[in-house]
C-alpha cells in the first residue's frame, strides 16, 4: 500500500486539482520558494509558476479578500494562513465578506474557496502560534468547517473543499504533518459533512477531532488490554456536523466522552453534548456527558506546562477509565 | 485644452450632449429616488438605516459611464447613485429598499448590501474598506483569466484608515492589478472631519507610498470625474495597474437616518450647495429652469411609480428564511 505524510498529502490534493481544474491557484505568505512555513507547497512553484502560486506581502486581510473576489468572479483560490492563529488578522474579510456574500446578494453569488490553516500547539511556539480557534468559525453561517485526521482524509477533504461551491475553513495539525498513512495516487474525495468510525467498539463512545484521533486509538489499544472496547468518531466536518453516527453510537455504548485540543469553554465540544443532549440518544444514557478539552489558557512556551495543556494520550485512558468505571 | 476646442460639440470635450442629458437625469433620479427614501423612512414605510449621498451625485454620474459592459464594481454604504449608474432598475432598487422578494437581494441584502452579479455589480458595503481586499481578488482573477476588464473600487475618506486599505493597495501595486481606487472624500467619516483625521493634505498623497499614480479632482464635477475614471481605465486595461482617485465631494445629509450633525455647521452645509454637482452639471449642459423642472417631474413619476411596484410587490414567505445560506 502507497503511504504518504499528511503534508504529501495535501500537496498532492494541491497538485491535481490544480493540473485538473486552472481556475485553483494557491495564495498565501512563502508558500513560493520557501515552499510554505511547514513545506505543503514545495515543490508547486516549480510546476505551477508564480501566477497561480501566489507569494503575498505579510497581508492576512488581503489573501483572505483575494480569496473573496477571486471566488465571487469565478476562480477557486486556495488560501494559506501561515499559522491558524493570524486568521485573527482576516476575520473581516471571512466573517463579515465571504461567509455572508451569498445570502446578503440573495443567494445569487456562489464563493467557493478554501482557506488551509495550520492549527494546534506541541511545537514549542507558545501562545500566538499554537491556538485551535476551528470553533469560532463553526459560529459562522456560510461557512464549512473541516479537520482533517489522517493523510487519506487529508487529501480527500481537501479535494472536496475545492470542489466545494462555498467558503472552507480547513484545519490542518502541525504536529500531524509528519503522520504517515495509506492514500491512494488516484484523485478521490471525502464528502464534507460526513462523520468517520474510526473505530468500533462496544463500552464507550469517544469522539475526537484532529490530533486527538491518533491520540484516541492509541489509547483505545491500551484500553483493550484492560477490558474496555472504546468505539472512535471522528466529525472530521465540524460545519454541517453528521451527527447521526455519533447519536447511533451512544444509543449503542451509553457512555460518550469527547476530545478535543481546543479550550474547553465554548469548544466544539459543548455543541457535540448538546447533539446528544437533544436526541434519541439521551435517554440511552448511563453516565454524564464528559468532555476532555485543552484548559481554559494560551498555550505555555515551557515544554512540559504546554504538554499538560491539552489532552495526552494518558489523560484519554483515564478519562475513558473513570467514566466507564462510574465515577461521574 | 487645444483638444477640447477641438469637440466644441462635445461637453466638457468628452461627452456627447445626449448622453450628458441622460447623466443629468440619473443624479436627478438618484437624488429624488434618495429624497424619497429618507421621507419613506420618517413616514415608518421602511425600517433600518440607509446611508443617502444628496450632494455627492457627481461622482457616480462621471464614473459609471467612463467604464465598460463588464468591468467591476465594489460599490460603498452610500451608493444609491453608483447602482442607478450601472444599470440598476428602480423597480428592483426600491422592491430591495422594501425588503421585497423581488429585489435585487430578495430583500435579504437592503440598501446596504444591494448587489447585482449577473451585471458584474458585486455590492454595496456594510463594512468601511470591507470592499479593498475584496477589490484584489477581483483584480486577480482578471488578470489569470486574461480578459481586460477593469475593477471600480469605492470608498470612503474613512475607509482610507483602516488596515485594509493598505493592504489592499500594495497588493494591488505590486501585482500591477487592474483597479481603480475611488475615494468619495465627503469630508466626515460619520462624524471625524478629514482634518483630524488625517496628516496628508490630501488623500491621493498616500499614492506615493505604493508606488501608483494618485490625484485629487472635483467630484462635484461630473466631467473631471468621467475624464480622471476614463484615464484610470486606459491605464489599468494597459496593464500598468492601480490609480488611486480622491474625488473631493460633501453630504447634505448626516451619515446615516440617526445623525443629528452635531459636528458642523449649517453654513458649512449651505456653501457646499453653491457648489451643488447637479446643478453645476444642468448649468454646463445648457439646461434651463423650465427644462429642469420638466426633468424633475419626470424624476419624481418614475420615483412614484417605482415606490407603487415595491408596495405592491410581495413579502418573502417566512418558509423561504434559510435559502441562499449555502451553495
Amino acid at each position: 500500500m502507497r503511504e504518504l505524510s499528511y503534508m504529501e498529502a495535501l500537496r498532492e490534493a494541491i497538485r491535481q486539482a490544480m493540473e485538473k481544474d486552472e481556475r485553483v491557484f494557491l495564495i498565501g505568505e512563502d508558500i513560493g520558494v520557501y515552499g510554505g512555513a511547514f513545506g505543503v507547497s514545495a515543490g508547486l512553484l516549480d510546476q505551477f509558476g508564480p501566477e497561480r502560486i501566489i507569494d503575498t506581502p505579510i497581508s492576512e486581510a488581503g489573501i483572505a479578500g483575494a480569496c473573496v473576489g477571486a471566488a465571487v468572479t469565478g476562480m477557486r483560490p486556495i488560501g494559506e494562513i501561515q499559522f491558524s492563529d493570524f486568521i485573527v488578522l482576516a476575520m473581516e474579510q471571512i466573517v463579515m465578506q465571504g461567509a455572508k456574500m451569498r445570502f446578503m446578494f440573495g443567494g445569487k453569488a456562489t464563493v467557493p474557496f478554501v482557506i488551509r490553516l495550520p492549527g494546534g500547539s506541541g511545537t514549542g511556539a507558545a501562545a500566538q502560534h499554537s491556538e485551535s480557534l476551528e470553533n469560532w468559525f463553526v459560529h459562522v453561517p456560510g461557512l464549512k468547517v473541516v479537520m482533517p485526521s489522517t493523510p487519506y482524509d487529508a487529501k480527500g477533504l481537501l479535494l472536496a473543499a475545492i470542489e466545494e461551491e462555498n467558503p472552507v475553513m480547513f484545519f490542518e495539525h502541525k504536529l500531524l504533518y509528519k503522520s504517515k498513512g495509506h492514500v491512494p495516487e488516484e484523485m478521490y474525495t471525502i464528502p464534507i459533512g460526513k462523520s468517520n468510525v474510526v473505530k468500533e467498539g462496544r463500552d464507550l463512545t469517544v469522539v475526537a477531532t484532529s490530533i486527538m484521533v491518533p491520540r484516541a486509538v492509541e489509547a483505545a489499544n491500551a484500553l483493550l488490554e484492560e477490558g474496555i472496547d472504546i468505539e472512535i468518531i471522528d466529525p472530521r466536518t465540524l460545519k454541517p456536523l453528521d451527527d447521526q453516527p455519533i447519536i447511533e453510537s451512544v444509543i449503542k455504548t451509553g457512555k460518550v466522552l469527547i476530545v478535543h485540543e481546543a479550550v474547553k469553554t465554548g469548544g466544539f465540544g459543548g455543541e457535540i453534548s448538546a447533539v446528544i443532549s437533544e436526541s434519541e440518544a439521551f435517554d440511552y444514557l448511563d453516565a454524564p456527558i464528559r468532555r476532555l478539552a485543552g484548559l481554559d489558557m494560551p498555550i505555555p512556551y515551557n515544554r512540559t506546562l504546554e504538554y499538560h495543556a491539552v489532552p495526552q494520550v494518558e489523560d484519554i485512558i483515564a478519562e475513558v477509565r473513570n467514566l466507564y468505571q462510574g465515577k461521574y | 485644452m487645444a483638444k477640447e476646442k477641438q469637440n466644441d460639440n462635445l461637453i466638457g470635450g468628452v461627452l456627447a450632449k445626449e448622453k450628458a442629458k441622460q447623466l443629468l437625469y440619473k443624479m436627478i433620479l438618484t437624488r429624488t429616488f434618495e429624497e424619497n427614501a429618507l421621507e419613506m423612512f420618517s413616514m415608518g414605510k421602511v425600517h433600518g438605516t440607509m446611508h443617502v449621498s444628496i450632494g455627492q451625485e457627481g461622482i457616480a454620474a462621471g464614473a459609471g459611464p467612463a467604464l465598460t459592459e463588464g468591468d467591476y464594481l465594489l460599490n460603498t454604504h452610500r451608493g444609491h447613485g453608483h447602482f442607478l449608474m450601472w444599470g440598476g432598475d428602480l423597480n428592483r432598487m426600491m422592491s430591495e429598499f422594501l425588503g421585497k422578494e423581488n429585489g435585487y437581494c430578495r430583500g435579504r441584502g437592503g440598501s446596504m448590501h444591494i448587489a447585482d452579479v449577473e451585471s458584474n455589480n458585486l455590492g454595496a458595503q456594510g463594512i468601511v474598506a470591507g470592499n479593498l481586499p475584496i477589490s484584489v481578488g477581483v483584480g486577480l482573477s482578471i488578470k489569470m483569466r486574461k480578459t481586460d476588464q477593469v475593477v471600480l473600487t469605492l470608498f470612503g475618506d474613512g475607509a482610507a484608515n483602516e488596515g485594509a486599505f493598505h493592504e489592499s493597495l500594495n497588493m494591488a501595486a505590486i501585482w500591477n492589478l487592474p483597479i481603480i481606487y475611488l475615494c468619495e472624500n465627503n469630508q466626515y467619516a460619520m462624524s471625524m472631519a478629514f482634518e483630524k483625521a488625517f496628516r496628508v493634505e490630501q488623500i491621493s498623497d498616500r499614492a506615493k507610498a505604493y508606488g501608483i499614480k494618485g490625484l485629487t479632482i472635483d467630484g462635484n464635477d461630473v466631467v473631471a470625474v468621467y475624464k480622471a475614471v476614463q484615464e484610470a481605465a486606459k491605464r489599468a486595461r494597459k496593464g500598468n495597474g492601480p490609480t488611486l482617485i480622491e474625488a473631493i465631494t460633501y453630504r447634505y445629509q448626516g451619515h446615516s437616518k440617526s445623525d443629528r450633525q452635531l459636528y458642523r455647521t449649517r453654513d458649512e452645509v449651505k456653501q457646499w450647495k453653491q457648489k451643488d454637482p447637479i446643478q453645476r452639471f444642468a448649468k454646463l449642459i445648457g439646461i434651463k429652469e423650465k427644462e429642469m423642472e420638466q426633468i424633475e417631474k419626470k424624476a419624481e413619476e418614475e420615483i412614484a411609480a417605482a415606490v407603487e411596484f415595491a408596495e405592491n410587490s410581495p413579502e418573502p414567505e417566512i418558509s423561504t428564511i434559510m435559502e441562499g445560506i449555502y451553495a
